[in-house]
């Protein structure tokens, strides 16, 4: 087939699916944001921004992507170049380390709150070793930053996962000759990891980061089940305006400003990870 | 470096080596292992204080769940509708995601952003429209209406997984293939495909997984047809604290049964991928 | 491809055979209410499982449930026979799009819930199915600190914040809980129970001199609350774990706490402020989407609801109350006998002060409660000034009264136009 229709044979299929189950629905939710009493007005955007909680909602979504991210791609980069050392186990180590895949935020969510809630597990091992008399009270409008912390740790345990295997999939692809030359050379582990594999998974750390960082802006289940009502995120405000308000043109305006601050995200990162075509290895 | 190494620093190095893996394998198990322990404990031990680190195998919570009417129907619709997504996700995704790899296209840029709107926009606010198409056209409370909707949040991770692939595959080895005869399609089966089935099942997984944990789409678009998860986190969300610990064993115990089962696949890359 | 094609046919044989077996319909019975998995699994084995034609019993948190309702109007038809849920989730919706009951011959015994039930048109647009309370617990070891003097079934707002102050000091953590987490019903404390009791009014009187003493009230009885009270949604978990000793809440979200020991904890009537004991019902409907699919049935369903042997045993399924003349039986579970009784004295007490479920609002009946919580969220999480915060909500409520042209209700005085904030 000519080389110049074989790319958009291939991408038909995906983007005649998008179009029906994604798009169409879409622009009909997105016409919603942009309409209040019959006219085109940008008035349901004017009414989100200036609720007083959006300016918190904000911030808290952008701390949570800011502090849990990078953790993230450090832990994954960690555990992927580990795994890769490793000669005796490695199914099942990888299989262990692969686990929170297959729990689903909602999951996470109370597995963490059975940890930090006042008669916890946390307080009981505290308690167990003696550091502590009776639980202290964990998740309170008094300690946000325990809250925050919370729920960071509960969203790094969950979501590493899914970067993990990324990392594995595309740190598999590098040829071996590349390490066994640098060893030739004398380059330390430390260099080989900076000269050879962070270049080389470049394309896979993109589609990670991009990924985890979409992810991360969209956290909802995990904020609900351990802030309460005591982080609001730019997600359970979008809920808020639709399910309990019943104001389906806010919520679509929430949701378009989501998808605003996901888009530049995306562009930084596409921007910094450039992976040039059929990587030239 | 490693060929001046003293045995200390080997030593030392080792140690910290293994006992990172233990505390990573730990930091992963141990949530988990309190989940099991609260499934697993009598209510009124659920919410006692200090919490017990044994278990009592006490089964109270989890029967209450077996005997609960269509939990093997949920079940089995969960399964088809995960299964239907995972074939869907990567025959639509997996070609995209060459493309996206192999050539420059115009519209190229329009197409990957088209991909990740997908992903960042909020599936609950699609519900209604979608529904309302469902309805019209039959395709309502069907498991492949489902699959479909499920198709739709899992292919951003197909198109991106394979395309990354596809993109560490370097291209002479594909033009190697076809100076040595091939054609471009028996080039992609027998040199490209092999070394990128790993990450093709890597997508399956998470085609697998989204699917399995999606609970709003499903909750509006089936009725009679439910999936497991919507059919337990309906009733999960405002159930008393044994019964949401319990319920939420039940809902990780499959998906995690299917990773270990497809474990082989998403790690046999070590066999194929290291030349 | 083979593979590929060969899956997809079969799923959609296994699919279509499915919705096959399923058009042979039962009635879908489409509730917000009875989820929790205990209370789904009664209402189907005992309740519904007497209902002649069959009925397909599913309960769904309000967001699924209101996004399928509203796809199946759009759509112009659909399979849900017949809706269940609060007042104030049919009093959000288009009356149109509900089928009129008046032809039913059933009701209420009570013509305040009937009326209530016609959403501000002339017919039924949902027939009362069932009603609870707000009632306040205690766990029985908070007892001994009961102020002196105090009468557990006659207590005032300050006696109860001396209560929990006293057992805050002898305990050395505040034990009172207050169920201010996501899917708490605090809002309905603020507008049922505090504004009445303190200012005589919830909408009049929102940003009154008597409002600031009630916030100021309240702010002290939050002292001695537990601060992870923002995280309490159903205050029977923290009866249950110890975490709160004296807690407020919906009835049936207390239920748990007086079924699992019915020895350790005690029901009571909610506190009285200087202007009466304020309180207010939790009102339950059914009613019929203009699609339901076989009309017949569904209105068989909701006649059938109100029979009085099916009331008793939602009572027993769900905690919630029959609305029309049943004689109970003795065998009630201890949860039903506790709440019965509080909310008895509540509504006997001298000083009671009932307030009426917001009405005409429409579909701004969300944004009115959003009111309470903002403003409970600002002042006393916050910390922000009361006269300030009010104030500053005062505006947002008035806006809410005049876009939905919502007359008062009780205890308010009644008005002319749309309720006046005054």
């Amino acid at each position: 087939m000519n080389a110049r229709f074989l790319p958009y044979v291939l991408i038909a299929p995906v983007t005649f699916f998008l179009c029906v189950f994604f798009l169409y629905p879409f622009v009909l939710v997105a016409n919603q944001a942009f309409t209040a009493d019959g006219g085109y007005t940008m008035e349901n955007f004017r009414e989100v921004v200036s609720d007083w909680k959006f300016p918190i909602s904000l911030q808290n979504t952008l701390l949570l992507a800011a502090a849990v991210v990078p953790v993230q791609l450090a832990l994954a980069l960690l555990m992927a170049t580990m795994v890769n050392r490793m000669q005796k186990g490695r199914d099942l180590i990888l299989y262990v380390w692969t686990i929170p895949l297959g729990i689903s935020d909602l999951a996470a969510g109370i597995i963490w709150l059975a940890i930090f809630e006042q008669s916890g597990f946390l307080n009981s091992m505290l308690d167990a070793v003696g550091v502590i008399d009776k639980p202290a009270n964990l998740l309170t409008y008094q300690n946000p930053w325990i809250v925050f912390l919370a729920i960071a740790l509960a969203e790094i345990w969950r979501a590493t996962a899914i970067m993990l295997v990324i990392l594995v999939a595309g740190i598999g692809l590098i040829p071996k000759e590349y390490y066994e030359a640098a060893e030739v050379f004398g380059a330390s582990k430390w260099k080989q990891f900076l000269r050879i594999t962070l270049p080389l998974l470049r394309p896979s750390l993109q589609t990670a980061l991009v990924l985890r960082v979409i992810l991360a802006f969209e956290i909802f289940a995990v904020v609900a089940a351990l802030g309460g009502t005591l982080f609001p995120v730019l997600m359970s405000e979008t809920y808020a305006y639709q399910f309990d308000l019943l104001n389906s043109g806010a919520a679509a305006a929430m949701a378009l400003i989501i998808l605003g601050i996901s888009i530049a995200a995306t562009l930084v990162i596409l921007r910094a990870l450039r992976v040039p075509k059929g990587a030239t290895i | 470096m490693t060929a001046v190494a003293t045995p200390d620093a080997r030593k030392a190095g080792r140690w910290l080596y293994v006992t990172s893996v233990v505390l990573l394998c730990a930091w992963v198990i141990v949530p988990l292992y309190f989940l099991l322990i609260n499934t697993l404990s009598a209510p009124e031990d659920v919410q006692s204080y200090p919490k017990a680190f044994f278990p009592a195998f006490d089964m109270g919570s989890l029967s209450f769940f077996v005997t609960f009417n269509g939990m093997i129907d949920a079940l089995l619709n969960s399964i088809m509708v995960a299964g239907l997504t995972m074939i869907l996700s990567i025959a639509i995704g997996a070609p995209a995601g060459y493309a996206l790899s192999r050539f420059d296209f115009r519209g190229k840029e329009l197409f990957r952003l088209l991909i990740l709107l997908t992903r960042a926009f909020p599936l609950p606010l699609l519900a209604l429209p979608l529904a309302v198409m469902f309805i019209r056209t039959g395709l309502d409370d069907t498991i492949i209406g489902l699959a479909l909707v499920h198709t739709t949040l899992a292919i951003p991770f197909a198109v991106l997984i394979t395309f990354s692939l596809f993109s560490g595959i370097p291209m002479e080895l594909e033009e190697a293939a076809w100076t040595l005869g091939c054609t471009r399609l028996t080039a992609f089966t027998k040199v490209v495909l092999p070394l990128i089935l790993p990450g093709i099942a890597a997508s399956a997984i998470f085609a697998f997984v989204i699917s399995w944990n999606e609970v709003f789409a499903a909750a509006v678009l089936t009725i009679e047809n439910r999936t497991l998860t919507a059919f337990l986190l309906v009733k999960l969300s405002e159930a008393p604290i044994h019964l949401k610990f319990a319920g939420g064993f039940i809902l990780v115990l499959p998906a995690l049964i299917f990773i270990f089962a497809v474990r082989k696949y998403l790690f046999a890359m070590w066999g194929i991928a290291n030349r | 491809m083979t593979l590929f094609s060969k899956t997809f046919g079969a799923a959609s044989a296994i699919a279509m055979s499915c919705a096959a077996v399923a058009a042979q319909a039962d009635v879908l019975f489409w509730s917000t209410q009875a989820r929790p998995a205990e209370e789904a699994q009664a209402m189907t084995e005992q309740v519904l499982s007497g209902f002649a034609g069959g009925v397909d019993y599913q309960p769904n948190e309000g967001g699924p449930w209101l996004t399928r309702l509203q796809a199946e109007l759009q759509a112009g038809s659909g399979s849900i026979g017949v809706l269940g849920s609060l007042h104030g989730d049919f009093s959000a919706m288009n009356p149109d799009d509900l089928v009129d009951l008046d032809d039913l011959g059933v009701s209420s015994a009570s013509a305040t819930f009937d009326t209530l039930a016609k959403l501000g048109t002339d017919n039924m647009q949902y027939i009362p199915w069932m009603q609870a309370s707000y009632i306040m617990a205690a766990n029985k070891e908070a007892l001994q600190y009961l102020p002196e003097g105090a009468d557990i079934d006659a207590l005032t707002y300050d006696q109860l914040i001396e209560w929990s102050a006293n057992v805050h000091e002898a305990v050395g953590e505040p034990k009172f809980g207050f169920p201010a987490g996501p899917k708490g019903l605090k809002h309905r404390f603020f507008q049922g129970y505090l504004y009445p009791s303190y200012t005589n009014g919830v909408v009049r009187t929102f940003a009154s001199d008597e409002a600031v003493t009630a916030w100021e009230a309240f702010k002290s009885l939050w002292e001695h609350t537990n601060p992870a009270s923002t995280n309490f949604s159903f205050m029977q978990e923290q009866l249950l774990s110890g975490d709160a000793w004296i807690a407020f809440d919906h009835t049936s979200r207390l239920a748990q706490a007086f079924n699992d020991r019915p020895d350790d904890f005690v029901a009571f009537p909610a506190p009285a402020g200087p202007t009466g004991r304020g309180f207010m019902p939790v009102l339950a409907g059914v009613a019929i989407p203009r699609t339901a699919p076989d009309m017949d049935a569904a209105k068989e369903l909701v006649k059938y609801m109100l029979d009085p042997a099916t009331q008793i045993a939602t009572l027993r399924a769900t905690n919630f109350f029959p609305v029309v003349d049943v004689a109970l039986p003795e065998d009630l579970p201890p949860s039903v006998k506790a709440a019965g009784d509080a909310v008895a004295k509540m509504s006997g007490s001298a000083d009671a002060n009932p307030g009426l479920l917001p009405a005409g609002l429409g579909d701004k009946g969300g944004d009115f409660s959003q009111v309470f919580v903002d403003t409970f969220e600002r002042i006393v999480l916050a910390n922000q000034d009361i006269r300030m915060v009010l104030d500053d909500q005062k505006g947002k409520l008035a806006a809410i009264m005049q876009e939905s042209g919502a007359p008062c209700w009780a205890p308010d005085a009644a008005s002319d136009g749309p309720c006046p904030v005054e």
